[in-house]
């Protein structure tokens, strides 16, 4: 079928929240190891030094949260813009 | 894509009644193996009681949901609700390497040992953003079906089954090395008769049951290895924080640590036996510059003395050493020169503790940064790998929509989060418990678990008194990264039969992941091979039986390699995923975002990053007698950092120099970019 403009402005808004989302996880990724000596020496989280405790778990429970964000967004914009797959039942 | 008859909520309903059960049962059982021990049952029967009752269960599984349907053999029917698929997810993902070795990765380099648990978890974001909705929209078998589809043709299904099969084969050895080493643990039966115990596991499952039984299975297995890997942590953690979720808490512990790794660093004994080691090691260093004079004059040195001694009537037991090390003195040159070999290795002991959150140590700037470019590249390798791995991306084709295909890499990560948030938390716990229990405690009376496991494998763990002062130091003790999780349970003074169940616990990891990539190569092998390349008039049940008839081959070449031992497990591990993150990842993820990449620029992207890969590997790592500089300091296992962006560059530059994909296939793009568009029902299901 022919897209129209509703379609492509659909992608468009995906593209957005994917590289907003990607941007985040780089951040939360490499420039965390990247500044780890740093981070580390800076300050202390619940007895962690920063950077320990990013790579333990509060990157983990980032990604873990991106995840989720994502499918609640897609899930709205999908019902936004009509291509929703509706009730499974 | 649902039979009349089939209501997906009363499924699901039923799903949660039965699991609910399950885990219930479980229990129970594990309540009744702790009463039995308690009246005195022998710790080989608990064993025995895991090893059988857990591989029994999963054949059960897998007998119950045997099919030759098709659909139901390739994707369980297209009907596994967002949060099973995720348990099942998270048990093919977690192998053997997670299970065991991750805490004892962690236990022995601290902070590297992190880059490890942030590469296996965030690649989920990748596959969340970037496949996992739009492969589910696509909607065939495999992962080169899609390949195959996007970019038309054959060649470029051939290739997707030369790189599936590839990485899948490397993977699968590395969890039936797994499977072997639990089970002749757990039993006292000789590796190889392991092997095939485990073996006989996984056969039964995906073989009757192909991906519908591996996915039944993998959620039962996956509720056995978290109740396995949390149960000691939670001890372990009131122990020493005083609070059953030692995740939150152990910063504190982890500064404790800090305070006994400065404690050992300046203690005067501690150094007095490094220094016995750099000693040793320089002495060794000497001899070899110089071999023949060197062993000549050693063993007239202990000629000499013995001769002295019997000159000077010493007493007896003197003699009676002095004689041995005359016949314990190594035969020719050759054997000597091995021996200073490995006493010049020692110099690795001769170095205190490192601290442990102290992250990329080094002497000087220069080093630090490699360290740093090396933890970036293992994170990116395992990141981008887990985004390409064909056995976990398969798994997004088996649930009802393209929604819960969302919501299931969701709770994928959800399921590997409580497992690898943990690990380092059991790193720390473990490594503090040591420091402080074991350490400069006196030889007499070492802790029961460190001589029963010193005795099981000096590979794991050895401890020597060096200087002969009687007391432990923390340099006279050799650990081995696998002791750490098999241990614990004993290091916290728990019962033997929660060692019974971490045992059935790292069984359940390494056979679900074994069961999904087996299945991967035989559905590589019977569907796109033979059926889309070879015969496509063969009938669906020529295909499943061909499949599973593949299955038991390549299980059996897998053990069979499994049984020569190839080196070491983690570079195979991590070559599986630098070898996806270099040929599938650029293909698929531009596939998807990018209309105008072409079939030529997938082939030649594809040769190209897998090319590279696999050339930076095999002139740089030792095993292949090359050594050949680094480029950077980058380590060989994560060749897929130069594999990938080279694979992108490439399938740019040759799809702007190739025609532009037909309209077909641009209309597919636009299919798979939309959950629902009106009219397209043909593709996403065709069976």
């Amino acid at each position: 079928m022919e897209l129209t403009a509703k379609h492509h402005e659909y992608w468009r808004k995906n593209l957005v929240i994917t590289a907003i989302l990607f941007a985040i996880w780089f951040v939360f990724t490499f420039v965390e190891i990247w500044f780890a000596r740093e981070l580390n020496s800076s300050m202390t989280f619940l007895g962690f030094p920063l950077a320990f405790y990013f790579s333990a778990q509060g990157s983990l429970a980032i990604y873990v949260a991106l995840i989720g964000i994502y499918a609640v967004l897609m899930k709205k914009l999908d019902k936004e813009y009509g291509v929703d797959e509706g009730d499974l039942e | 894509m649902s039979t009349p008859a089939f209501s997906q909520s009363a499924f699901n309903k039923n799903l949660k009644k039965y699991y609910t059960f399950y885990t219930g049962g479980f229990i129970a059982f594990l309540i009744a193996l702790a009463i039995a021990e308690q009246m005195g049952m022998s710790k080989a029967w608990i064993g025995y009681w895991f090893l059988f009752a857990t591989i029994g269960l999963y054949a059960g599984i897998g007998w119950m949901t045997r099919t030759t349907d098709v659909a139901e053999y390739y994707v369980a029917g297209r009907r596994v609700p967002a949060f099973f698929n995720g348990m099942a997810t998270g048990a093919d993902w977690m192998s053997a390497a997670s299970f065991i070795g991750m805490a004892g990765t962690l236990f022995l380099s601290g902070f590297d040992g992190l880059a490890w648990v942030m590469g296996w978890t965030g690649g989920f974001c990748l596959v969340a953003l970037f496949l996992a909705p739009y492969l589910r929209k696509f909607g065939q078998f495999t992962i080169p079906d899609f390949l195959a589809e996007r970019y038309g043709g054959g060649i470029v299904r051939f290739m997707g089954v030369i790189c599936a099969i590839t990485c899948s084969f490397v993977y699968v050895v590395a969890q039936i090395y797994g499977v072997g080493l639990i089970v002749s643990r757990m039993t006292g039966l000789e590796f190889g008769v392991g092997v095939f115990v485990g073996l006989a596991g996984i056969l039964v499952c995906a073989m009757l049951g192909g991906m519908r039984a591996v996915t039944w299975t993998q959620v039962a297995q996956y509720i056995v290895l978290i109740i396995a890997y949390m149960t000691p942590v939670v001890w372990l953690g009131v122990k020493h924080t005083g609070i059953p979720i030692p995740q939150l808490a152990y910063g504190y512990t982890l500064q404790k640590l800090g305070d006994v790794e400065k404690k050992i660093t300046n203690d005067p004994k501690e150094i007095e036996v490094r220094k016995t080691f750099a000693d040793r090691s320089a002495a060794g260093k000497a001899a070899l510059a110089n071999p023949d004079k060197a062993f000549a004059d050693g063993k007239a040195q202990v000629e000499k003395n013995l001769a002295d001694l019997k000159a000077s009537n010493a007493p007896a037991d003197k003699m009676a050493a002095a004689e041995k090390a005359v016949a314990a003195y190594p035969r020719d040159v050759s054997a000597a020169k091995s021996i200073w070999n490995r006493e010049v290795g020692l110099i690795a002991r001769s170095g205190g503790p490192r601290p442990h959150a102290q992250a990329f140590p080094g002497k000087d700037e220069a080093a630090q940064n490699t360290a740093r470019l090396n933890f970036i590249g293992i994170v990116f390798c395992m990141m981008f790998g887990t985004a390409a791995l064909p056995h976990i991306l398969m798994r997004y084709y088996t649930t009802p929509s393209v929604q819960e295909a969302r919501t299931s890499v969701f709770w994928s990560l959800v399921c590997i989060f409580l497992l690898y948030f943990t690990a380092p938390c059991l790193a720390v716990l473990a490594k503090y418990d040591m420091y402080t229990n074991l350490v400069g405690s006196s030889f007499a009376s070492l802790p029961a678990w460190a001589s029963a496991w010193a005795k099981v494998d000096p590979g794991l763990l050895s401890i020597v008194d060096i200087n002969g002062d009687g007391i432990v130091q923390l340099a006279e003790i050799v650990i081995g990264g696998d002791l750490i999780v098999l241990a614990t349970p004993e290091i916290a003074g728990l019962p033997y039969v929660v060692s019974g169940l971490v045992a059935a616990g790292g069984l359940a990891a390494a056979l679900s992941t074994a069961d999904g990539l087996l299945l991967t190569i035989a559905n590589a092998l019977a569907h796109d091979f033979y059926y889309k390349l070879i015969d496509p008039t063969a009938t669906t049940g020529r295909r499943v039986f061909l499949s599973k008839f593949l299955l038991v081959c390549a299980a059996i070449t897998a053990a069979y390699v499994t049984s020569l031992k190839p080196g070491d497990i983690l570079f195979l591990v991590g070559a599986a995923f630098s070898l996806g993150a270099s040929s599938f990842f650029p293909c698929l993820v531009m596939g998807i975002f990018w209309k105008r990449a072409s079939k030529w620029g997938a082939i030649i992207g594809m040769a190209a990053g897998l090319g590279i890969c696999v050339y930076y590997m095999v002139t740089r790592y030792p095993f292949f007698g090359i050594n050949m500089p680094l480029w950077f300091g980058l380590s060989p296992v994560s060749a897929g950092m130069f594999g990938l962006p080279v694979s992108m560059v490439t399938i740019y530059i040759v799809s702007w120099l190739t025609p532009a994909p037909n309209k077909e296939v641009q209309e597919l793009v636009e299919h798979i970019r939309y959950p629902n568009l009106a009219g397209d029902t043909v593709v996403s299901e065709a069976r």
